[in-house]
């Protein structure tokens, strides 16, 4: 095997390959034997290192020096600095946006607040190994725990005994406790059942499923053979979104991979256990990350929600027993399982065990993927690990649990993250998606916002999701168009309660969090919008009327000719201009024409 | 997506090389067939739903049915230059709509609609899953982050000019 002296590991996530960092990799192909390195230095394309707003992320060992928003330009200069000098390019070694390395004296990837405070097990592999090559898994301990399964024949009640003793809950959002689904599904006697995996991230702002698929594919699929080999199952899909086109061909390169290996397929090591491992494309259908719709769609059909009981540990795919568990949850097990039940849960809090990762987004400073151990609180994440609000604007909340979630507000920033507290303040876990929110987020948008959301989703079979979606939206439009009632607000109520007990699926029961939240915790705002017909962020344009500053008008007359309407009246270098409210189309022309910033929102 | 360089003959012998493969395989096989033919035609039109319908031993109205449910399925032909604005939550909360609402103002069509001409059509999606660099933008395949309005007119010209 060749040595090398240093590694050069280059993030090929989705969201740095979007800002080319195949080309960067193309770069140091080519220009590492110019300088005559290629035998010493090795360059490694990952997977996500989670700090996706300052990506092209690229990390260099041993020092473990890190570069931020590389262009494939800057790639000589590392070259014939870092590697071939030994010095480092501190241009780029600076964040753009927050404090973190730069602030600390320390280069480390190590020192960096973004990642001191987290406790990486599920992404533990997600830019570390080049996730095309199923040896560097295999070196990092991969597919140890299924060979020691599967070798020593070990009883497949005591594997779910384990896990169960683990603690670890579903991480797709429900929370339910995994070694006991195993268990149910162990439990029913038929030839044929199945292991499946939800990949089907639609919670818009979660991003974790995708990450670990492109950066470590391999642990997904050690977990589902050793759910096989627990349940009885010889057949596994993987149900994948279509809009993630680079997770679907990492998963299955690893696919054949761990076939050409023999750890997929018949007789698995010499064991006499035969599983298999298919993808199956979904099509854009946010429903079908609900259990039973998504084994409709793994059939070929609709993916409309069928009544539970009887649950897929009973009659799932095809009829047949199924288990279904998230990516992120069969992340954990292979950890679990190599470490001991009680290794992991002595991490976390009382009723929630282990990790959860996060994709933070939004109004903060450190955009990308944090995984902490649960009990972190929500203003560690946000401030500590987020480097806090961009533009020192004031925090006002942050989103967890997407449209089926809810706010938790600055009054409860202290909040340990579980699976419990997020219920009990009216959120919840949800795929993990934390989308954090400033000053200038009008709450009522946003709840507008997920409910446009859930109308264009929701499946259309049982009519208080398919009325009351529609229904609720149409009220919180009247009421960010300046047209709504006091009695609309009690409506929205009503129709919540409706929904939250008449609706099939759990798509319909929680459609109306993102209401109640926002109604609990910012009724004010409600209110300023129908009473005082005022929205305090100017987001809602019913509600915004252009205005223009007499004493910063320079009388240019700009504005009046981008006006489509003509609604602004002045005379050239002589008055001031103003703008006519009962003319204005509100399409703010005038406020991107003007150099003087004299138009204003008010 | 994008531009199809195949002629009618050449898409319909792809179609029936494709079907030929999931023959008589029935409704499991449906949302590949649907995929791949899909990605021969960029998008659905009736005379390939029948074909569809046919190799899968399958009704029309239970093709029809599958793809009207999932949105990534369509009915109508996409513009040679696909315009998609990101509407997940993270990079509507940093402006996405603003950005959709000029690209509808300059395209000259709203979103989910195609040009006269067919050269230009605009959608919005649900996440692409680059929240890191919100708000994003795709132009065909092509992904453009941290976006502001002012941005977009250079972007939507370098788009017109290659025509």
């Amino acid at each position: 095997m060749d040595l090398f002296r240093a590694h050069v590991l280059v993030c090929c996530g989705t969201g740095c390959t979007s800002s080319s960092s195949p080309r960067i990799m193309e770069q140091f192909d080519q220009l590492l034997p110019q300088f005559g390195l290629d035998k010493e230095i090795k360059v490694v394309k990952t997977g996500c290192f989670g700090l996706c707003a300052e990506g092209p992320v690229v990390v260099i060992y041993p020092e473990g020096v890190m570069y931020y928003r590389v262009s494939p330009d800057d790639v000589k200069e590392i070259i014939s600095e870092h590697l071939l000098k030994g010095r480092y390019v501190h241009r780029l070694m600076t964040m753009a946006v927050a404090s973190g390395s730069a602030a600390s004296g320390s280069f480390a990837a190590e020192d960096n607040s973004f990642f001191s405070k987290q406790l990486r097990i599920a992404l533990r592999n997600c830019g570390v190994i080049n996730p095309e090559k199923i040896e560097e898994y295999i070196a990092h301990d991969g597919y140890a725990a299924l060979g020691s399964i599967l070798t020593e024949k070990r009883d497949p009640f005591e594997i779910i005994q384990a896990i169960k003793a683990s603690g670890l809950r579903g991480r797709g959002g429900g929370g339910f406790p995994t070694g006991n689904k195993w268990e149910f599904a162990a439990k029913v006697q038929n030839d044929t059942k199945y292991v499946c995996c939800n990949a089907d991230e639609g919670d818009p702002g979660a991003f974790m499923d995708r990450s670990i698929l492109e950066g470590d594919p391999h642990s997904v699929i050690e977990a589902m053979t050793i759910a096989g080999y627990c349940i009885g199952a010889h057949q596994g899909y993987v149900y994948v979104r279509a809009e993630y086109p680079i997770a679907v061909e990492r998963l299955q390169i690893a696919i054949n991979q761990a076939r050409e290996y023999g750890l997929l397929g018949e007789n698995i090591f010499d064991s006499g256990f035969d599983f298999d491992l298919d993808i199956r494309l979904g099509a854009g259908a946010f429903v079908c990350g609900e259990e039973t719709a998504l084994m409709r769609s793994i059939e070929g059909k609709r993916g409309n929600p069928t009544p539970r009981p009887p649950f897929p540990a009973v009659k799932g795919l095809f009829g047949k027993p199924t288990i279904l568990n998230n990516v992120e949850t069969y992340a954990n097990i292979p950890v679990i399982l190599r470490k001991g039940a009680d290794w992991f849960a002595s991490i976390g809090t009382e009723k929630s065990k282990g990790t959860k990762v996060f994709a933070l987004g939004g109004k903060v400073n450190n955009v990308g993927l944090v995984e902490i151990p649960m009990g972190t609180t929500v203003r560690e994440i946000v401030f500590d690990i987020g480097g806090g609000i961009p533009k020192n604007k004031a925090f006002k909340a942050v989103q967890t649990g997407g449209p089926s979630g809810g706010c938790i507000p600055a009054s409860l920033l202290d909040t340990p993250i579980d699976y419990d507290n997020l219920i009990a303040v009216g959120s919840m876990m949800g795929s993990g998606g934390m989308i954090v929110m400033d000053e200038d987020t009008c709450m009522v948008d946003i709840a507008k916002f997920f409910l446009e959301f859930t109308v264009d989703e929701s499946c259309g079979k049982c009519s208080p999701c398919r009325i009351g979606t529609k229904r609720m939206y149409e009220i919180l439009s009247k009421i960010t168009d300046g047209t709504g009632t006091m009695d609309d607000i009690k409506a929205l109520e009503e129709v919540a309660l409706a929904l939250k007990n008449g609706s099939l699926c759990a798509l319909g029961q929680t459609a109306a969090n993102p209401i109640l939240s926002t109604l609990h915790h910012f009724r004010d705002e409600y209110i300023e919008h129908v009473v005082d017909k005022k929205c305090r962020c100017h987001v809602c344009k019913g509600l915004t009327q252009y205005y223009i500053e007499p004493d910063l008008c320079k009388k240019c007359s700009l504005c009046a000719k981008k006006c489509p309407v003509g609604c602004i009246s002045g005379v050239v270098g002589k008055e001031t201009y103003v703008i006519n409210p009962d003319a204005c189309i509100k399409c703010g022309a005038c406020m991107d024409a003007c150099k003087f910033k004299a138009v204003v929102k008010k | 997506m994008g531009k199809t360089k195949m002629t009618p003959e050449e898409m319909s012998a792809k179609l029936d090389a494709v079907l030929a493969t999931h023959k008589g395989e029935g409704q499991k096989a449906l949302m590949s067939t649907l995929q791949q033919a899909q990605g021969i035609y960029g998008y659905l039109p009736l005379p390939v739903q029948k074909k569809v319908a046919e190799a899968l031993d399958l009704s029309v109205a239970e093709v029809y049915g599958v793809i009207s449910f999932y949105s990534f399925f369509s009915l109508k032909p996409k513009g040679e230059t696909v315009f998609t604005v990101c509407l997940g939550t993270a990079c509507y909360v940093k402006g996405a709509q603003a950005l959709l609402e000029k690209i509808e103002e300059s395209i000259g069509v709203s979103s989910g609609d195609v040009t006269k001409d067919g050269k230009y059509s605009i959608s919005a999606c649900r996440c692409v899953g680059a929240c890191g660099l919100a708000p994003v933008i795709l132009v065909n395949e092509d992904v453009y982050g941290r976006l502001t309005p002012e941005e977009l007119p250079a972007i939507i010209a370098k788009y017109k000019e290659a025509d």
